[in-house]
């Protein structure tokens, strides 16, 4: 398997924590307890979305909660900045915006 | 009665921390709010619990400041001396009463008096490319480091100017990323011209210039950013002018721009402090007296106020503090040796300000075909246009082109903006005006509104 050699981050510290299991677009990931779901994901991927208006891929940008570059979506609630939240065991997040979106509203965790 | 007074604090880093214990020794009970889900902001940011390094791994030189304030606040919300909401944003201040955003749900703080410590952003400039994934600001790269352990890349470029650049690129390095240069777009003739103002803190401009020369032939200064090269992916290249003009590109997959830091006034600016325009840091900054009063039972400290960085942030804190004790009339600290202490504080901060400059010449120059703002992909062109139809002011463009309408409210754009709009009108980013904030300062889910907060 060759996802974590595409990954964008990198670790350099903290390799002692326990492992966990997320699913990211219904595909199996690991991270360890800790992690926030910005970096979870981007162990094994290169963004976290597309961009809305613009061909480019979103990835993140000042990690502060202040560009709101990193929004996700869990596959049910609410969406939330991928840099301040943290990866939970068992988490199941989706890279585009729900069908329905934005029809549908949000914040109906 | 005063001894009653209900003074709410916005943000936990240093400011916040050193203002909580000043009310809190007078025998105040604050509420602090704070977005972080630890407290000690972004410069003493702390790792979630698990993680293992120490402090003097964490902070090298500032582990001791560092270890003390963390100590300091874990006391009074042991002590239950405040009320501590981490985790929440002040999202909207009117009439006395702050809207904070926690949990999903807006709650109401009715205050008496308020003391905004909000930090600061790094400033960033527009470099074509930067809309792409894998572009950071430098302040991300060391936040990746400091509370997660990992580097936002396998080939890192950092670019821009400022003491940040400098000591990430050494942080980086002890850590073991892969550094693969430093471009610093401040000429050393610039540089130079700041040496006497940091001379105000010799020790602390010392160990700045021993980082540096660790990194060797890694850093170069007087460099012209031209374009961040990308793929599908993110970046593939750096494509920069050195000071004699080659141009040179540098093969990467990420890179780390910021030009020192941006005060954030979103919150200042709601409560109706005004605000001027400062040349030495190219920016508007909001008015305030000595100790940080401004306006009536309103007060600023730290980088929200002044960039004065972490040690002159906590200096501004309890000054803020001992101005609301004052104006209380109750007991408070003699301010003086403090007021001392950041009048060298100032005179060193203004000694960097001018050593690494804003690069207004690089933005002014732009390609119209360059994103401005990140948010929603609006150009240099777009903002040249609006301006000579509608009229060179930053919130005119602001209305007819998008520009600081996105996410971010114009956090990592507007700087740039009103540089382009003076740049075609042929006037100072002064005379182009600033940005007014609009609540809510952060995005809000319609439900948050309507949910109840927990009991």
């Amino acid at each position: 398997m060759t996802a974590a050699a595409q990954g964008r981050i990198v670790r350099l510290a903290e390799t002692a924590r326990r492992a966990i299991r997320f699913w990211l677009d219904g595909q199996e990931l690991r991270a360890l307890e800790g992690d926030t779901v910005l970096t979870a994901i981007l162990l094994s991927a290169q963004a976290l979305r597309d961009a809305e208006f613009g061909p480019e891929r979103r990835a993140g940008f000042c990690l502060m909660e202040a560009c709101q570059d990193c929004w996700l979506w869990p596959e049910t609630g609410a969406r939330f900045r991928a840099c301040s939240t943290q990866i939970t065991k068992g988490m199941r997040l989706r890279s585009w915006p729900p069908g329905d979106w934005p029809a549908s509203g949000e914040g109906q965790a | 009665m005063s001894g009653a007074a209900r003074v709410l604090i916005v943000g936990a880093g240093p400011a916040g921390i050193r203002a909580a214990q000043v009310l809190c020794a007078a025998g105040l009970r604050p509420v602090v709010v704070d977005e972080g889900a630890r407290a000690g902001g972004q410069i003493y940011r702390r790792p979630p619990e698990g993680f293992t390094r120490t402090p003097a791994e964490l902070y090298g030189s500032e582990a001791a400041k560092a270890a003390r304030l963390h100590d300091t606040f874990d006391r009074l919300v042991a002590d239950q001396a405040l009320d501590y909401l981490p985790g929440a944003s002040v999202v909207a201040l009117s009439g006395g009463v702050a809207q904070v955003l926690a949990g999903g749900c807006i709650r109401s703080i009715p205050h008496d008096r308020l003391i905004l410590a909000t930090g600061a952003t790094d400033r960033v400039a527009p470099v074509p490319g930067w809309q792409s994934a894998g572009v950071y600001t430098l302040g991300a790269a060391q936040i990746a480091l400091k509370a997660q352990g990992v580097a936002l890349g396998r080939r890192i470029v950092l670019a821009g100017s400022g003491p940040l650049l400098t000591l990430l690129a050494w942080q980086l390095r002890k850590a073991g990323a892969g550094l693969v240069a430093v471009l610093d777009t401040a000429p050393l003739g610039t540089q130079m011209r700041g040496v006497p103002g940091m001379l105000a803190r010799p020790g602390v401009a010392l160990r700045g210039a021993a980082m540096r020369a660790r990194l060797g032939p890694l850093y170069r200064a007087g460099v012209t950013l031209e374009q961040i090269e990308t793929d599908g992916n993110g970046p593939v290249a750096l494509h920069w002018r050195a000071a004699r003009g080659r141009t040179r590109a540098t093969a990467c997959d990420m890179v780390g721009l910021g030009w020192h830091l941006r005060a954030e006034t979103h919150l200042a600016d709601l409560a109706g402090i005004p605000f001027d325009y400062s040349g030495v840091w190219a920016q508007w900054l909001p008015r305030a007296d000595s100790l940080g009063r401004a306006g009536e039972g309103r007060y600023l400290a730290g980088d929200g106020l002044r960039i004065l960085g972490a040690d002159g942030a906590e200096i501004a804190g309890r000054l803020a503090a001992i101005a609301c004790l004052q104006d209380l009339g109750l007991p408070s600290p003699d301010p003086c040796a403090d007021q001392h202490a950041r009048a060298r504080m100032e005179r060193f901060a203004e000694g960097l300000a001018h050593a690494f400059p804003w690069p207004a010449e690089m933005v002014r120059r732009l390609p119209g075909d360059t994103t401005i703002c990140r948010c929603e992909g609006i150009t240099a062109a777009e903002l040249r246009a609006a301006a000579a139809r509608g009229g060179a002011e930053a919130n005119r463009v602001k209305s007819l082109a998008r520009v600081g309408m996105g996410r971010c409210q114009g956090r990592y754009c507007q700087l740039a903006a009103a540089e382009v709009i003076a740049a075609a009108a042929g006037i100072s980013p002064e005379a182009a005006g600033r940005l007014r904030s609009q609540p809510p300062v952060r995005p809000v889910p319609v439900g948050a509104w309507l949910a109840a907060p927990d009991p």
